[in-house]
């Protein structure tokens, strides 16, 4: 429970100081920038490193690869979404998240082999 | 001035909203860190790019510029959807960023810890801003 909370106070506090450095940067293609930030990235992979060692910390960031690469396709998704429908931010975001996950399981099929 | 500093938005931004990125940013990596452990580091590493914090950041966005438009008496529903639709294209360069990242911080954790962290990091920022501004001179090129 302690470690989930700790998690939980690191992730959030991490997550909010890049969110806010976005916040305060113009243009806002730049700020952008910052919307995919490694934030949760940082937060779990220091975790991973004390708790479970570097091997572990290095096995997935190697996956973290195909994450970042669906996360691409995703927010060109959601770019082309918001542009050509009317759906509105929350809904267009909600909806490509299950692109996201389709690359990203499919993408590591392709590398690891793994389903 | 390419970046600028603009505290405008603190102004418009709720205190609630700030707390809603703090508690889904806290909520996520935990989300993370239990599939992680569930399922494994391979099937948890894709986690690490889960875009969680992006559907709120774009929604607030999308929110803070209707607001913007409402208090002048206009309708900002498409200036709102198209602020979000900019901020996306900048987080689709982000990512580009956030994949040498991943390579780096692979690349060089086994040797250390500290350094894989900083280099990560660094590579993030190099890269992230490195491709915002070759779209940004190519855009300026076509203009």
């Amino acid at each position: 429970m302690t470690e989930y909370l700790v998690r939980f106070l690191i992730g959030g506090l991490v997550v909010s100081a890049f969110a806010m450095l976005g916040d305060l940067l113009r243009p806002k293609s730049f700020a952008g920038l910052f919307a995919a930030a490694p934030s949760v990235a940082l937060a779990t992979l220091g975790i991973a490193v004390i708790e479970h060692g570097a091997q572990y910390a290095a096995a997935e960031s190697r996956t973290m690869t195909c994450g970042a690469i669906a996360l691409a396709a995703y927010v060109v998704l959601v770019c082309h979404l918001l542009m050509r429908t009317r759906l509105r931010a929350l809904a267009a975001s909600l909806f490509a998240l299950v692109i996201w996950l389709l690359f990203a399981f499919g993408l590591r099929a392709l590398v690891t082999g793994e389903a | 001035m390419l970046v600028r500093v603009s505290l405008s938005s603190l102004k418009v931004a709720r205190w609630y909203e700030y707390l809603v990125r703090f508690v889904l940013g806290g909520a996520t990596t935990v989300f993370a860190g239990f599939i992680g452990s569930r399922f494994g580091p391979s099937t948890g590493g894709l986690f690490l790019a889960l875009p969680a914090i992006f559907c709120a950041s774009s929604t607030l966005i999308e929110t803070h510029e209707i607001r913007r438009k409402r208090e002048a008496e206009l309708d900002g529903r498409l200036r709102g959807k198209k602020a979000a639709a900019l901020e996306s294209a900048g987080a689709a360069l982000g990512s580009i960023g956030m994949l040498g990242f991943a390579i780096a911080f692979a690349a060089i954790i086994e040797r250390s810890t500290a350094g894989a962290f900083i280099a990560a990091s660094l590579v993030w920022l190099l890269v992230s801003v490195a491709a915002w501004y070759v779209r940004y001179k190519c855009r300026m090129t076509r203009i």
